[in-house]
């Protein structure tokens, strides 16, 4: 049901929509996130480009993991979740979720579950190609760690 | 035997993506094997607690066992999205 793609190549946000709900009249509401490169934070040296690495085999069953997490939680009625490797220049895309349900808190719940999980979860690593041309591997955030954190369940 | 799989600034540090390991005798888990990778690799391991370990692709823990054939990956905290 839910379409997980990894490619090196750019994705058509409005053809995946168009994709994911062709013939469909049961939806709702659509939620989506895309998650793009930037050139610049505050303090640091500007971003010539990005190089997303990974672990192919594992990325597989972490991605098809999380989605199926997301289907166990929410009445989906159709996920994608694309995400690009290797290297991308500032403004170009990185990672697109799309969470379809018959209504739109359940869409953007799990939109926002979709893409915490996997900053989290699946092994994608990020290098900034510097200006300079040193490059630094973009460390994890505690930030991130807390977003996902919320989503975890207390027994 | 086991297949080990090195990623991001742990392959940079240790200058291989991936390499076969002969397990020692005797029970190996996740945090002997860093112990032994930490020799051979010092700049590599040498913040232990910013390397992850995946056992045939599932995140594993110090304490994990590991058997001959296993896939054993070490890689910094994940950072997609």
């Amino acid at each position: 049901m839910a379409r997980i793609v990894v490619d090196e190549a750019d994705f058509d946000v409005g053809a995946e929509i168009a994709v994911l709900t062709a013939g469909r009249t049961d939806i709702g509401g659509i939620g989506c996130f895309i998650g793009t490169v930037r050139d610049t934070a505050p303090g640091a040296p500007e971003v010539a480009a990005l190089t997303l690495e990974h672990y192919p085999a594992m990325t597989d069953k972490a991605l098809g993991r999380i989605v199926a997490e997301a289907e166990q939680r929410w009445p989906l009625l159709g996920c994608t979740v694309i995400h690009r490797v290797g290297r991308l220049l500032p403004g170009e895309n990185i990672v697109l979720v799309i969470a379809a349900s018959a209504h739109r808190q359940a869409a953007l719940d799990a939109t926002a579950f979709l893409i915490d999980w996997l900053k989290t979860k699946a092994p994608f690593w990020k290098r900034e190609d510097l200006a300079s041309g040193e490059h630094i591997w973009v460390e994890a955030r505690d930030s991130d760690d807390a977003a996902a954190e919320r989503w975890e369940r207390r027994s | 035997m086991i297949a080990i799989l090195y990623f991001a600034w742990l392959r940079e540090r240790t200058g291989l993506s991936e390499e076969k390991f002969p397990l020692p005798p005797g029970e190996t888990t996740v945090a002997d094997l860093i112990a032994i990778l930490g020799e051979r690799y010092p700049a590599a391991f040498q913040n232990r607690r910013s390397i992850r370990c995946a056992v045939n692709q599932e995140f594993a823990d110090p304490g994990v066992v590991l058997r001959a054939g296993d896939e054993v990956a070490f890689f910094p905290p994940v950072t997609g999205g």
